[in-house]
């Protein structure tokens, strides 16, 4: 468990879009108080599901492409892509519990 | 297997919590607090804190819920960072269970605040996230130089409102009455600012647009209109965080727990702090008070003195 790999408007393609499994990405900015919460939750939800979820931060302070692209006005999101569509999105905070129920992952 | 009794457990980490959990573990209980979030709480979601006694000039709220999480662990509290989810007496002893397991308590200082009331209209759900926010802290920065509205008339509403101005090109208050019911000085600054308009006896009807919110449909003395708007921040109230309860403790009308001046409530061994409780004023000021009220009590309670 470590802290999350980043993804940014350059390496967005390449690592989310054309990314062979589902990838879950983490909009969120050093300013927001409920992103810092969220990040130790999905850092261990990475540890536990990174093998079938790749899971990826995108700081919208740098990367509004992105951000504006995919429409996201409040952070934290977590949107989930696959095949290079987006299949899910979740809006707030979340804890590593309700995000494997939401993704169906739990039981 | 967790055999550990705690003397006192404080659910919610906001002021009231960590202010009872400073009292606690100077009255030599070791208390434990349960936040799954940050400490602090709403706090840290509080841009500035303005009336907070001691600190003229104001205080950011960030800032000051580290403070305060400092000085409790100063004193001996623990934290863990699960959500209480369900309690039951068990004899003199209480097991609150949580999104990790059990924890076995004398007593238990209730302090999980509120969250934030929904209008209940179409659109509200469907745009949340891409324009319906309840924190301008958290989203306003996506605002920049948009048009937005804000819903609501309170103190809350009217701070969150002046907050987006640093951002947004204009902010509509939208409040359902002909006044604001916010403190006379947010009232005077709100009114003043050249940014902020009123619909005043205005309610929402839907929140509309297609891919983002593009506008917010009104009702008032002039019929239904269309207030265009990229965004929109709701501050309508609050609703008591009282369902890990299970219906144990008595709740007044309006859904806060009822609590006696000692913070007491209808099931021994419980006290109940800050915004869950139902109280004239909700403030960090107020929080606080009950916080330390709910340690002493608890003390009492676990010694035998009588409350």
């Amino acid at each position: 468990m470590g802290e999350l790999q980043a993804v940014t408007d350059a390496s967005f393609a390449a690592e989310v879009l054309e990314a062979e499994g589902p990838v879950l990405v983490d909009f969120w900015a050093p300013w927001c108080p409920p992103c810092r919460m969220l990040a130790p939750q999905l850092e261990a939800f990475a540890g536990e599901h990174g093998d079938r979820i790749k899971v990826l931060k995108l700081n919208t302070d740098e990367n509004p492409a992105t951000q504006r692209k995919y429409g996201v006005q409040s952070i934290p999101t977590l949107v989930l892509f696959e095949g290079g569509q987006e299949k899910q999105r979740i809006v707030g905070m979340v804890n590593r519990d309700e995000l494997k129920r939401r993704l169906g992952l739990s039981g | 297997m967790n055999a550990e009794v705690r003397n006192v457990v404080v659910v919610g980490g906001g002021p009231a919590g960590l202010t009872a959990a400073i009292y606690a573990g100077r009255f030599g209980m070791s208390p434990l607090v349960l936040e799954p979030g940050l400490p602090g709480g709403k706090l840290t979601l509080i841009d500035r804190i303005e009336n907070f006694p001691g600190f003229p000039g104001g205080i950011g709220g960030p800032e000051l819920a580290q403070r305060l999480d400092e000085q409790a662990r100063e004193y001996g509290a623990e934290f863990r960072a699960v959500a209480a989810e369900a309690i039951r007496r068990d004899g003199a002893l209480i097991q609150v269970a949580t999104g990790d397991g059990e924890v076995t308590a004398r007593s238990v200082i209730v302090a999980s605040g509120a969250t934030p009331l929904r209008l209940g209209v179409p659109g509200e759900r469907e745009f949340l996230g891409r324009g319906v926010s309840y924190c301008a802290t958290c989203d306003g920065p996506f605002f920049r130089d948009k048009d937005i509205a804000v819903v609501g008339g309170g103190d809350s509403a009217v701070e969150e409102a002046l907050c987006l101005t640093r951002f947004a090109r204009s902010v509509t208050v939208i409040h359902r009455r002909e006044r604001l019911r916010a403190s006379e000085v947010l009232q005077q600054r709100a009114l003043a600012h050249p940014l902020i308009r009123f619909r005043w006896s205005a309610e929402v009807i839907a929140v509309e647009g297609s891919d983002q919110v593009e506008g917010i449909r009104l009702r008032d003395r002039q019929g239904e209109s269309l207030l265009p708007a990229e965004g929109v921040f709701i501050y309508v109230g609050i609703v008591p965080v009282t369902g890990f309860l299970g219906g144990q403790v008595e709740l007044d009308a309006r859904g806060h727990l009822r609590a006696a001046e000692d913070t007491a409530t209808s099931l021994p061994g419980f006290f109940a702090a800050g915004d869950v409780r139902g109280k004239p004023l909700r403030q960090v000021a107020t929080a606080v008070a009950d916080g330390a009220v709910a340690a002493m009590a608890a003390e009492k309670y676990l010694t035998g003195d009588g409350v």
